[in-house]
């Protein structure tokens, strides 16, 4: 094991792989492995206990461009196939990139338990509402209309939301952040690594080549300030160019009220990371664009018992009453001789 | 034996066949176990079958919720649990009527009377009462009025009349336990262990017992007992195991033999979900079970796991096997050791949940995209399971390859008595990981040592860090590559690696004269009615050797010489010709095919008689 001192010089640079990335110019993949390979030193972790483990898919690729363990699996997987590593390896730090197609759809079934088991992974999706591998077909995030190669007519299935999904399956962690905002994407990614549970992070990611612009509004300079709202833990929700914009609840909506005139900040909807119940952060995450900014930042962030911690412990407990022992299981239960 | 002295003629016997029918909720299966395991602890060779409906709850009283439980105990040594059965214990007019026919002529048939009502009786399809219309008069009938005489029993213990009437396997179990001359102390050990802490009920499973021995001592009806003496087994101590119980048993020796962890992802299934409730029981072993949300996440959770150094295993039957393919292809890629257990059961698709078949063995030599080649090993007994998981494990880990283990619904769920290994002369399994690099010199995951296996290199391992994955990989780098002469390569590598298990296995051996007439060749669950057979024809004169396969893939060095050495070549399977159209295609052998598809095992008879007429 290296010590704390070694670590600490760790740089960017030390989590290259030796292989050439491959994805089209231009797309929002690489932004998000630039601040990956930032955040990683700083995390207290020797490069070799960590994994990557992904599915398929164009973010899938990402295990071979950091050079830590890593698992390119199959399509949908990952987040099964890094429950097994991480229950038998509780001590790795094990994250799941995947994209929208590969958790959402040929994978939901793995998402959800994953996320309700709360093992201690960070997922990240790469959410850009489309095919990219297989070129151009919608995907589940795809909005409502969406002319694809798969559907020329407009898209007539209703999207999922990433982010109500996670919550539903009610994850420890939930967060957003877009590619290009690259600070706060590394703050993200920072802060789900801190997390002891799963974290679940959706990414909007640009994809350049088959559905470039999907998320124009929440990074256009002119746009971007009152088409997001960065949540901040214990503030009122505040967004808008001149911060003049903000969220208060009408019953049991949301509506976007302008402050004065009578509203005070006072009057709005404060953002509360550690609510137990999941409640307020759903109803964030069913804000979206063009009636509502949309939240980027930390939805919620509670602490909760780990499946592979409770597992463990039974494990612990067991061996500690009777440790295993061959010849007595063998010679359990009735036994008879013959001479 | 007896916890009396006969006071009635005693009959020796070397064998009894004994079958236990009645409805689903009836407790047959348990009063199966319960005789297996007190003539098990009486010395006797013994082979089970039990047998049970899919439905756990069909309508009371219909044929379709039958369910049975079989055993022979014999004083020799035995491979099956007999063709058909010397006595018949039948609770109601559907288990008598699905049963009869198993039932020798002049058999021993016990029926409880009282269920033999106007209502019962439409049920099961008859038109008169088979135990007045003189029907049954080819057999030793002893029509008992087992519910009337069990709610006598047990009165005055303030149970309802339903509770009451739940103990009636226990009346069954007394009347046959009197009659086959045996101890009713293991039995009433169970009741204190089972319902010590409901003592209405101990008490009344007790009472119940005993009212069927008793009931079989004093009555007249009953004019003999019967008596099977001890088997001559091999010295040692032994028990009475399950094949389910012996897999997951074979699994914990290995990891405490290799020092590997053992993670078993599993989805209930039926009938391999008793492998994962009897692992589950052994975390002291440091085992780590997961119900995993399907049966692909139980294989992939394996591969991580796997990954990660322990073991990865994943159990289940065909039609979870079927949805597992794509991982088991990823294992193969990756070179991760891995185990996948099938059960098997009947197929296509749900097909017969609780019958045994053997139907799967090309799904798991070919049942995968691309050239796809793993290790396949098939247990033979319940207890061989014990060898063959041990047996898996070691090649798993040695030539870094997933390798299926097929057992099926029969051997899974039948019993034997299983001599209890000496821990140490248990095979050790060596494991050997590569070293942290400080150097800096390049770690090469793909490189090969001289059985063609690659290094498993741990996570945590300094130095090591490397990427697999389902993409084509070069050579020694593990880097992706697509160049046409490289996956040429790297097909033929890994088929090579897998051909190589041939010279890690011990040769074929041989049951009986070394060339001759004829050569019957078996694999799996189906070993006790081929190995009964074949010495049955040898006794009475006939040319006949026969080859049980452990090994499906690769298959012996030394097969294909033994099988020139005969005329003729038999291949009883319970499918429709599986295993011989392997060997049709390896050794161009006109081999002949026996096959069945009924969801039973062979009765020996079939095989003899298939035997008897190529010898002719
Ligand atoms: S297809 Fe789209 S998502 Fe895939 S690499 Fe190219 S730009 Fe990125």
């Amino acid at each position: 094991m290296k010590t704390e001192t070694a670590l600490s010089v760790l740089t960017p640079g030390d989590f290259a792989s030796d292989q050439d990335v491959r994805w089209c110019p231009g797309c929002g993949d690489y932004s998000i492995l630039a601040q990956m390979k930032k955040v990683l030193p700083t995390l207290g972790v020797p490069p070799e206990n960590i994994v990557f483990v992904s599915g398929i898919g164009c973010s899938s690729r990402f295990p071979y461009y950091v050079n830590t363990y890593g698992i390119h699996s199959i399509h949908g997987r990952a987040p099964a196939v890094a429950s097994g590593l991480k229950i038998a390896r509780p001590d790795l730090s094990v994250w799941v990139i995947t994209g929208d197609g590969d958790a959402l759809s040929i994978g939901g079934n793995h998402l959800m338990h994953a996320i309700r088991r709360n093992l201690d992974l960070n997922i990240v999706l790469f959410n850009n509402r489309i095919y990219g591998l297989t070129k151009g077909q919608y995907s589940p995030t795809s909005v409502l209309g969406q002319v694809t190669k798969s559907t020329p007519a407009g898209a007539i299935d209703n999207p999922l939301h990433p982010i109500s999904l996670a919550i539903g399956c009610e994850a420890t962690f939930v967060a957003r952040s877009i590619d290009v905002n690259i600070k706060h994407l590394a703050m993200v990614l920072k802060r789900a690594a801190e997390h002891v549970g799963t974290s679940f992070v959706e990414v909007y990611q640009n994809c350049n080549v088959f559905n470039d612009g999907a998320f124009e509004y929440a990074t256009a300079r002119d746009t971007k300030a009152d088409a997001t709202l960065q949540l901040e833990h214990g503030k009122p929700l505040i967004f808008g160019k001149d911060r003049d914009k903000g969220i208060r609840l009408n019953g049991m909506d949301p509506e976007v009220v302008e402050l004065g005139k009578g509203i005070s900040e006072d009057d709005l909807l404060f953002h509360d990371e550690k609510a137990i119940e999941p409640t307020l952060a759903y109803l964030l995450s069913r804000m979206s664009h063009p009636e509502f900014p949309e939240p980027i930042g930390v939805f919620r962030d509670i602490d909760a018992p780990r499946y592979e911690e409770l597992l463990n412990g039974q494990i612990t407990a067991a061996r500690e009453k009777k440790a295993g022992d061959l010849q007595k299981l063998f010679t359990s239960g009735e036994t008879w001789t013959v001479e | 034996m007896a916890t009396t002295t006969p006071s009635k003629p005693v009959v020796e016997l070397d064998a009894a066949t004994v079958r236990f029918c009645g409805d689903s909720g009836d407790g047959m299966q348990l009063a199966g176990t319960q005789l297996t395991n007190t003539s098990a602890l009486a010395g006797n060779d013994i082979a089970t079958f039990p047998d049970f409906p899919a439905e756990i709850r069909a309508p009371r009283g219909t044929k379709a919720g039958v369910s049975g439980f079989q055993l022979r105990f014999a004083s020799t040594e035995i491979f099956t649990p007999g063709d058909q059965v010397d006595a018949l214990v039948a609770m109601n007019p559907a288990a008598l009527t699905t049963n009869l026919r198993d039932l020798v002529t002049g058999g021993i048939l016990i029926a409880n009377r009282d269920a033999f009502d106007e209502k019962g009786l439409a049920q099961a399809g008859y038109t008169t009462n088979p135990l007045d219309d003189g029907s049954l008069d080819g057999y030793q009938l002893f029509p008992v009025d087992m519910t009337k005489l069990t709610r006598t029993a047990v009165d005055g213990l303030g149970l309802s009349q339903k509770e009451s009437d739940r103990c009636r396997n226990f009346f069954a179990m007394g009347l046959t336990f009197w009659l086959y001359d045996r101890s009713l102390d293991p039995t009433l050990r169970y009741i204190d262990a089972k319902f010590g802490k409901m003592p209405a009920v101990a008490e009344a499973n007790r009472r119940a017992l005993k009212a069927g021995y008793n009931y079989g001592e004093t009555t007249d009806a009953m004019a003999s007992q019967y008596q099977v003496h001890k088997a001559d087994l091999e010295p040692g101590v032994y028990r009475n195991i399950t094949g389910n119980q012996a897999l997951a048993w074979g699994l914990v020796a290995a990891s405490q033999r290799s020092g590997c962890e053992l993670f078993y992802g599993s989805y209930p299934i039926t009938p391999a979900s008793d492998i994962l409730h009897e692992l589950v029981r052994h975390k002291n072993f440091g085992v780590r079970t997961f119900q995993a949300e399907d049966e692909i996440a139980a294989v992939t959770s394996a591969i991580g796991a796997s990954f990660g150094g322990a073991m990865g295993v994943t159990g289940s039957s065909g039609p979870g096997i079927a949805l597992k393919s794509e991982a088991i292809g990823l294992a193969v890629m990756t070179e991760l050791p891995l185990l996948v257990v099938n059960v098997q059961r009947g197929g296509p698709s749900t097909g017969l949940p609780t019958k045994t078949e053997q139907a799967d063995l090309l799904q798991a030599l070919f049942g995968r995209n691309g050239e796809c080649p793993v290790p396949v090993l098939a247990a033979r007994s319940p207890g061989d399971c014990f060898d063959v998981a041990h047996e898996a494990w070691r090649i798993a880990t040695r030539f870094m390859t997933p390798v299926f283990v097929l057992t099926d619904g029969y051997v899974a769920n039948g019993a034997e008595p299983w001599k209890v290994p000496d821990v140490e002369s248990l095979p050790e399994i060596t494991i050997q990981y590569p070293k942290p690099v400080t150097n800096g010199d390049g770690f090469q995951p793909y490189a090969r040592d001289e059985r063609l296996a690659r290094p498993w290199a741990l996570p945590g391992t300094p130095g090591l860090m490397h990427r697999i994955g389902g993409l084509e990989k070069q050579d020694i780098t593990g880097n992706v590559n697509y160049e046409p002469e490289n996956h040429q390569h790297m097909v033929d590598l890994r088929a090579q690696k897998v051909a190589n298990v041939a010279k890690d296995i011990p040769p074929q051996t041989v049951d009986g004269p070394d060339s001759g007439e004829l050569l019957v060749i078996s694999w799996g669950g189906t070993f006790g009615s081929v190995a009964t057979a074949t010495r049955q024809t040898r006794q009475a004169g006939g040319s006949v050797a026969h080859v049980h396969l452990r090994y499906l893939n690769p298959l012996p060095e030394n097969l294909g010489e033994i099988i020139q050495r005969y005329k003729t070549v038999l291949v009883p399977e319970l499918n429709k010709g599986q295993l011989r159209m392997l060997l049709r295609a390896k050794y161009l052998v006109d081999a002949i095919g026996l096959n069945k598809v009924q969801g039973k095992p062979f009765a020996v008879s079939e095989v003899v008689h298939k035997i008897q007429s190529l010898l002719k």
